[in-house]
């Protein structure tokens, strides 16, 4: 057998194959390493001035921030219950919200079912959100609908659209057309065709990139409220300014435990979908 | 019932896949279409139901100019038309009964086909035509939990449900081997037979073609270069066909072969046979 299959060495072929280089020419191919590293010892050694001294301050005054956490201060708990459900609310809120406003707007912005005006609406907006960070769109929300959840709300409805939709789109794009193509050759309509051809085929990693949507609202929901826009994220900014470390701690290791759970709770959702 | 005159098909990219081709089925048969891969064998059928929108010649089924309908009239007409796939194009996580009520999708209400609440009638039928392609009791299983030949048992429910005055056929056992390939085969001849229906089918398989369909038409380079009865194929117009080759084991009809006995031998023929065809 092994006679057969592997020819003897020495014959009339080569022995040794490489794979051809990235960059064919050894000039370039050896120019650019020397390149970078010149830019990287340029860039450290010049242009940021490391200044030791701040950083040894810096180093000291972060101990000091951290010998006033401990121990954490549960003490106002009430403050602390009332930012974690608001939380909890936007992120829940939001998601859900998100989830229903992604379906047609990742449906139209789906090449192969959009008709071209449409697509090109549809995937402008869904850029144009993606295109500015959470905190960019918390800090435009508070300045429109003032202080609160409501801003924190809006701006995570914003990013779970947006996200949820460019997904959809995805899978719809990467659907089976045979299977689609099927149900449109026995004269359903449209609307029968998305129930029938596509639903069944991107349901279930919507439903999967929806729930692991809502985890990371949980996490944002903390952080869009350091700008004001409700939530435990704003009684930490709140603490913080007020020099309560201890109970700033106490704060983040409830915010901690938060991302934890939500965290296992999104994987065990996500296994069992399919 | 079926005339197509003068069908053309040019691809946006330029490719010309047919050049005008003009087919009548004016009884109920089953009309085989064969030649090489490229061919034109599937723009054909997929123009018929328009899956493929020709670039121009008519299309006309039982009175009905199909190359003439607008959106609204191509879906009726659609729904007049059952296709068969060759990768039987089932939505695979829907379970078998849906898929072949899929086929009622034409007739039922949005918000019926949504709650799966068909009428007792298509439900009736489903059932009866899951029991006729060998499926009964397999209604609840999901679509990509059955093999190749199941599924495509539930691909020719589905059509059939349409109760179709025209059945298209595309390849429907290219993915198969060679002993259920003459089983769907023959369910197919069998139930078009039965109902009165026409059939246009595409297939890869001279031997099935011969065995199987009534009349034989062979295209080549999107024209029809023969046109007669299945009886007629001689090695001549297989090089027409498809070019010089070694016909003489190849122009043999497959006897049938309910008993495991023969289907040994005629697996090890057929094999043989299908890598001639498919060259
Ligand atoms: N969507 C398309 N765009 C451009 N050209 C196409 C398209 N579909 C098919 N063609 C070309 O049209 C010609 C006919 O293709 P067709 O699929 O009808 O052949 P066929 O006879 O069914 O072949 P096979 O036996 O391999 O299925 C081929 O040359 C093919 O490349
Ligand atoms: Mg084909």
């Amino acid at each position: 057998m092994s006679e057969a299959t592997a020819p003897r060495r020495g014959a009339k072929y080569p022995t040794t194959w490489r794979r051809p280089p990235f960059i064919e020419n050894p000039l370039f191919r050896y120019g650019s390493v020397v390149l970078a590293l010149a830019y990287l010892v340029w860039s450290l050694g010049f242009s940021i001035e490391v200044d030791m001294a701040r950083v040894i301050q810096g180093l000291d005054r972060a101990g000091n921030m951290f010998a006033r956490m401990v121990p954490p201060d549960f003490s106002r708990w009430e403050l602390l219950y009332r930012g974690i459900t608001e939380s909890v609310l936007i992120a829940f809120a939001a998601s859900f919200v998100g989830m229903i406003v992604a379906v047609p707007l990742g449906l139209a912005a789906a090449r192969n079912l959009a008709p071209l005006p449409v697509y090109l609406v549809a995937r402008f907006i869904i850029v144009l959100s993606r295109t500015f960070h959470e905190i960019v769109w918390a800090i435009f929300f508070v300045k429109v609908v003032g202080f609160g959840p409501l801003a924190g709300v809006l701006t995570l409805i914003v990013a779970s659209a947006s996200f949820i939709s460019k997904m959809l789109a995805e899978d719809v794009e990467n659907m089976q057309p045979g299977q689609a193509e099927a149900i449109r050759a026995t004269g359903a309509s449209f609307p029968k065709l998305l129930i029938y051809g596509i639903t069944p085929q991107v349901l279930p990693r919507y439903l999967g990139v929806s729930i692991y949507r809502l985890d990371a609202n949980l996490r944002h929901s903390t952080v869009v409220g350091i700008v004001g826009a409700g939530g435990i994220g704003q009684v930490l900014a709140a603490s913080f300014s007020r020099y309560d470390y201890d109970f700033s701690l106490a704060i983040l290791l409830v915010i901690i435990s938060l991302v934890f759970l939500g965290e296992i709770f999104s994987n065990v959702i996500r296994s069992r979908l399919r | 019932m079926l005339e197509i005159s003068d069908l053309v098909k040019t691809y946006p990219n330029g490719l010309k896949a047919l050049h005008g081709i003009s087919l009548a089925v004016d009884r109920p048969m089953v009309v085989a279409i064969i030649g090489s891969s490229g061919a034109g064998k599937s723009t054909l059928i997929r123009c018929v139901n328009r899956l493929v929108e020709p670039t121009s010649g008519r299309v006309v089924l039982n009175g009905t100019e199909i190359t003439a309908l607008g959106r609204h009239g191509l879906r009726k007409a659609r729904r007049r038309i059952g296709m068969i796939f060759q990768e039987y194009n089932l939505v695979e996580r829907l379970t078998v009964m849906e898929n072949v009520l899929s086929g009622r999708l034409g007739y039922v209400g949005f918000w019926r086909a949504y709650r799966r609440n068909y009428p007792p009638d298509d439900v009736a039928a489903a059932f009866e035509i899951l029991d006729r392609v060998g499926l009964e009791g397999r209604e609840n299983a999901r679509a990509d939990a059955l093999s190749g030949g199941q599924r495509q048992r539930v691909g020719i429910a589905r059509a059939l449900m349409q109760r179709p005055e025209l059945l298209l056929v595309d390849e429907p056992t290219a993915s198969l081997d060679p002993k259920t390939s003459r089983q769907i085969m023959r369910l197919i001849v069998e139930l078009a037979h039965e109902r009165g229906t026409p059939v246009l089918i595409n297939i890869h398989d001279v031997a099935l073609a011969q065995t199987f369909a009534d009349h034989i038409v062979g295209l080549r380079d999107g024209r029809i270069v023969f046109e007669d009865g299945s009886d007629r194929l001689t090695p001549a117009v297989l090089t027409e066909i498809y070019g010089e080759e070694d016909w003489s084991t190849t122009i043999r009809k497959v006897e049938e072969d309910d008993e495991a006995e023969g289907a040994e031998a005629a697996k090890g023929r057929d094999d043989t046979e299908s890598g001639v065809a498919a060259g």
